[in-house]
């Protein structure tokens, strides 16, 4: 008889990638509900459509590079990728923007970085990157909130023809996002006197608050079942919260409230689902801390001063270039130490070259 | 409660019942034990028998050699029948199974009870060098799984100052449950071995840590200790009982001292750097027999358990004990078993070659003095590792590592051989206890990532101290030349006591160039003496410093084995300089009175 040969430890707790994925993937499902709720189908038709673009490209990138493809895709990342870029996506974004957006997070992005575990960027926040840039017509027009079955809703078929592409929508389906019409409301204009205007599609705001209700949610169920940890959703929170009062404190005129800021736009969804990829953030808990609050002080910042109404995405890629360096300089105190370790001082211990 | 903490750790199932309900019993006496000549940290012993030789069980029959070594007693009454090698499961079990020097004892029947003990000793009334000779003459090592000589941990006191001596009994791995019955079993016993070897450390207080999964052991001890409160003794040294929430690993010796304490052990240091001395139960009960009834490390108390075995419990069990008799003794059930684990699932090793359950069979592995469990676990109950995947840097590791490493970063340094980074992010503070790889979602070894950067990095070391290491063995041989010269030498002298003629001279140490003129007149007789017990102190001093860095090297557990044999050498050049010298002084003070009692 001949026994296993294994290296301790022994036992293993049960947890695997795929399902810390799939945690992931459920606790979606509230904010994309509520997107579906208020937006239409077209919500849910992106999410499928990129999540399956995302498995999709994800196999054949596999199929070129000549790697496994069950024990890969059954991690679920690529559809948690997609999943994320389809939700943030607006809701009658044509199918190859969705194309291009995915092509930039998984191959580029992911694969070409080497696969999941090596890509230094947020895959979802590359692709959704670049279609910004690129696209900023089809990317900034966001849907009024007329419900899935509303006199005014976009019909099933609608929404297909959008994703297809045989159908623009009509003026009357398109409306600003909050913070984009706060944004572009005009230097002489007051604040109280803009919210006075109307100015958004009625029921905008409680959309875009329920929402990001929703997504804080889903949150909560990450946070519940420790897949995620309570440091960058806190301290990205914190910073914009933070900021956003101070601004608002100096000149309440011409400054959103820091409720507005926390509720009107992708903070929730970005400092629970996005900035808390694993794979792209920093490491130790203290440097969680440092670049959850980077990417708040960027949002606020990038809200404000920047050509872009959010900023998510953005900050997020900043803080991405930012990490190997907090990492370096948030190590935790090991035991038995005085001091943590600060910065990197490597001292070679393979001189063989140098004796040549 | 402990009033300190700990950061991470983790909460794996338990297991303990399967093995923890039934009483301690003793295992049948075996009818052949292999007794391997390595089953503690350092030198091998030095077989003292011969094959075809009759002995008796508790005879020594190998010997210690160098500083860090124990001695190896029969386990049985019997007849030597070979000496040989067999593999064995190393004692610390990084290094797997190995093939080892072993003596093979074939039991006589008849003569079990013809037993060669040492005399009883009242410890409270012996001195503590008699103490300290009698655990070295015992062979007793830390039982707890390091395999430490015991004597050498307890002349801590030459090199440190102890306060507190920790008796280890969280027994924090899943599975094990030996610490716990050898509590209940002997409460009393134990609680006299801490008082032992308090005074041994001259520790103030002795702390007892213990998980709160054992509350029969808790029971147990509490009583005896309110019943010592009721009768106390002078000289007894006061014991507190700790209780530590159950959490792995509580019991690794740096995690319990933060416990316990409060105190962190320093990077590469010792317990003892802050005044504390950990020791096992079982190490302790070890002892007090060896002191109290004379008797020397012959067993030891192990768990037997997993799912695979029909009667799981803890035995006494013979050192040398094939671990085929014990698992058969407890219910194996061959077909059922998976996986054959010596230690706990956490930290243990791995046993493969076990490969014969039908009787005897050359390739049977023995008990050692560290074997604490085995763990005989069905496919379901410790289902092989999953495929290995990426790392999505989550950070369940370092959430969970005890010692606050970053255990992924480490991960990507160990695979990605940057072993200057791996050392600047601390990788040999890592105590190897797998919480992380418990953890990983991902399914990462990352405990053999690190012991391969660290053997890596170990090899690099040792590649460059190669010169050294020639170096030190070229100076011992020297050394041992001018002794045996120097011995002649006194010999000679002693022979030729009233021949005026000197002999050759040859100079070929330089510590002690100095040499007795058989012509000299008593004032030279002076001086040279003089020179010369210089010459013996600092010989000795030399041997003291090489016996302090051989034993904080060994205990660190940081260095591997060329290293402990480097410095196990450059002691004994130091060893052997203090004797050319204390020959060197005995022929010129032989001399001198020659010269008093008939001067020429």
């Amino acid at each position: 008889m001949s026994l296993m040969h294994t290296s301790p430890p022994h036992t293993r707790a049960a947890t695997s990638t795929g399902s810390v994925m799939a945690w992931v993937l459920l606790a979606t499902l509230p904010g994309i509900a509520s997107l579906t709720w208020f937006f239409g189908w077209g919500v849910l038709f992106n999410v499928l459509f990129a999540a399956g673009l995302g498995v999709g490209l994800e196999a054949l990138i596999l199929r070129l590079r000549a790697r496994p493809l069950g024990v890969t895709l059954r991690d679920n990342s690529a559809l948690v990728s997609g999943v994320l870029l389809g939700a943030s996506l607006p809701p009658f974004a044509p199918w190859w923007l969705m194309l291009v957006g995915m092509v930039a997070a998984i191959v580029v992005a992911k694969q070409l970085f080497g696969g999941l575990g090596q890509n230094p960027f947020n895959p979802a926040m590359v692709g959704y990157a670049l279609l910004l840039i690129s696209f900023p017509v089809e990317m900034t027009q966001w849907a009024v909130p007329q419900g899935l079955f509303g006199a005014d809703a976009i019909g099933l078929g609608d929404a297909l023809g959008h994703l297809l592409g045989i159908a623009e929508p009509t003026d009357a389906m398109t409306g600003a996002t909050p913070l984009d019409a706060f944004k572009h409301k005009g230097e002489t204009l007051l604040a109280s006197e803009f919210w006075a205007t109307d100015p958004l599609p009625p029921g905008t705001l409680n959309a875009w608050h329920t929402t990001a209700l929703a997504w804080l949610a889903g949150g909560a169920i990450l946070l519940f079942k420790r897949i995620i940890s309570w440091h960058m959703p806190v301290s990205l929170l914190g910073a914009v919260l933070v900021l956003a009062t101070l601004m608002y404190a100096s000149d309440p005129s011409h400054h959103g409230t820091p409720l507005f800021h926390l509720l009107g736009g992708a903070a929730i969804f970005g400092a629970f689902f996005i900035a808390t990829d694993p794979v792209s953030a920093a490491t130790s808990r203290k440097g969680k801390l440092y670049y959850g609050a980077g990417i708040g002080v960027l949002v606020i910042l990038i809200r404000q001063w920047g050509a872009y109404p959010d900023a998510v995405a953005f900050a997020v890629l900043l803080m991405n270039f930012a990490v190997p360096f907090i990492d370096y300089y948030t190590q935790p105190r090991t035991y038995g130490h005085a001091r943590p370790n600060r910065g990197i001082k490597v001292y070679q211990i393979d001189d063989d070259e140098d004796d040549t | 409660m402990a009033d300190f903490d700990f950061p991470g750790g983790i909460y794996p199932p338990e297991r303990k019942t399967l093995s923890s309900r039934a009483p301690l019993v003793q295992a049948p006496l075996p009818g052949r034990v292999i007794l391997p000549l390595t089953q503690h940290l350092g030198m091998p012993a030095e077989p003292v028998v011969t094959v075809g030789q009759r002995v008796r069980t508790g005879e020594v029959i190998a010997r210690a050699q160098g500083m860090i070594s124990a001695n190896l007693h029969a386990s049985i009454t019997g007849i030597v029948s070979a000496i040989e090698e067999h593999p064995v499961p190393h004692p610390s079990a990084t290094l797997g199974e190995v093939r080892a020097l072993c003596i093979v004892i074939d039991a006589d029947p008849d003569g079990q009870n013809e037993r060669l003990f040492m005399p009883p000793l009242d410890w409270r009334a012996s001195d503590d060098d008699t103490l300290i000779e009698r655990l070295r003459e015992s062979g007793i090592v830390g039982l707890g799984g390091a395999g430490f000589p015991t004597a050498v941990k307890a002349q801590v006191r030459q090199r440190h100052a102890i306060d507190t001596l920790i008796v280890n009994a969280a027994e924090c791995e899943p599975y094990i449950t030996a610490d716990d019955l050898t509590l209940r079993s002997y409460t009393a016993d134990i609680l006299e071995g801490a008082q032992l070897f308090a005074r041994l450390a001259g520790a103030g207080r002795v702390l007892i840590g213990i998980e709160d999964n054992k509350p029969e052991a808790i029971d147990a001890l509490n009583k005896a200790l309110s019943q010592a409160l009721r009768e106390p003794t002078a000289a007894d040294i006061a014991v507190e009982l700790k209780i530590v929430a159950t959490r792995y690993p509580s019991g690794g010796e740096k995690q319990l001292v933060q416990l316990l304490t409060g105190r962190e052990v320093p990077s590469r240091g010792l317990p003892a750097d802050v005044g504390v001395l950990c020791h096992n139960p079982g190490t302790l009960l070890a002892a007090l027999r060896a002191v109290r009834d004379g008797e020397p490390l012959i067993s030891r108390i192990v768990t037997l358990t997993g799912e695979a075995l029909d009667r799981p419990g803890n035995v006494e069990a013979r050192i040398g004990t094939p671990l085929q008799e014990l698992l058969a003794f407890a219910g194996l059930q061959p077909e059922r078993l998976s996986r054959l684990i010596m230690g706990g699932p956490m930290m243990g090793l791995a046993l493969d070659s076990f490969d014969n359950f039908e009787g005897w069979n050359s390739d049977a592995l023995p008990l050692i003095k560290t074997s604490n469990c085995l763990i005989a676990a069905t496919a379901e109950e410790l289902p092989p590792a999953p495929p290995e995947q990426p790392c999505i840097r989550c950070g369940a590791c370092e959430t969970a590592c005890p010692a606050s490493l970053l255990p992924q970063q480490l991960y990507w340094f160990a695979k990605g051989r940057e072993h200057d980074k791996a050392e600047l992010f601390n990788l040999f503070d890592c105590i190897e206890c797998g919480a992380c790889a418990y953890v990983c979602p991902s399914h990462i070894p990352l405990v053999q990532y690190y012991r391969a950067s660290k053997s890596e990095i170990r090899a690099r070391e040792q590649e460059a101290r190669k010169a050294e290491h020639a170096r030190h063995r070229f100076e011992f041989r020297q050394a041992r030349i001018a002794r045996e010269e120097a011995e002649k030498q006194a010999r000679r002298e002693a022979r030729m006591k009233r021949t005026p003629t000197s002999p050759t001279q040859t100079t070929n140490n330089d510590t002690a160039t100095v040499r007795p003129e058989a012509t000299s007149t008593a004032a030279d007789h002076t001086a040279q003496l003089r020179k010369l017990k210089i010459a013996q102190a600092a010989a000795k001093a030399a041997v003291k410093k090489a016996e302090k860095n051989l034993a904080r090297t060994s205990e660190a557990r940081q260095s591997d084995k060329t290293e402990l044999e480097d410095m196990e050498t450059q002691l004994a050049t130091a060893r052997e300089n203090l004797q050319a010298t204390e020959a060197r002084l005995a022929t010129l003070q032989a001399q001198r009175q020659d010269q008093e009692t008939n001067p020429s």
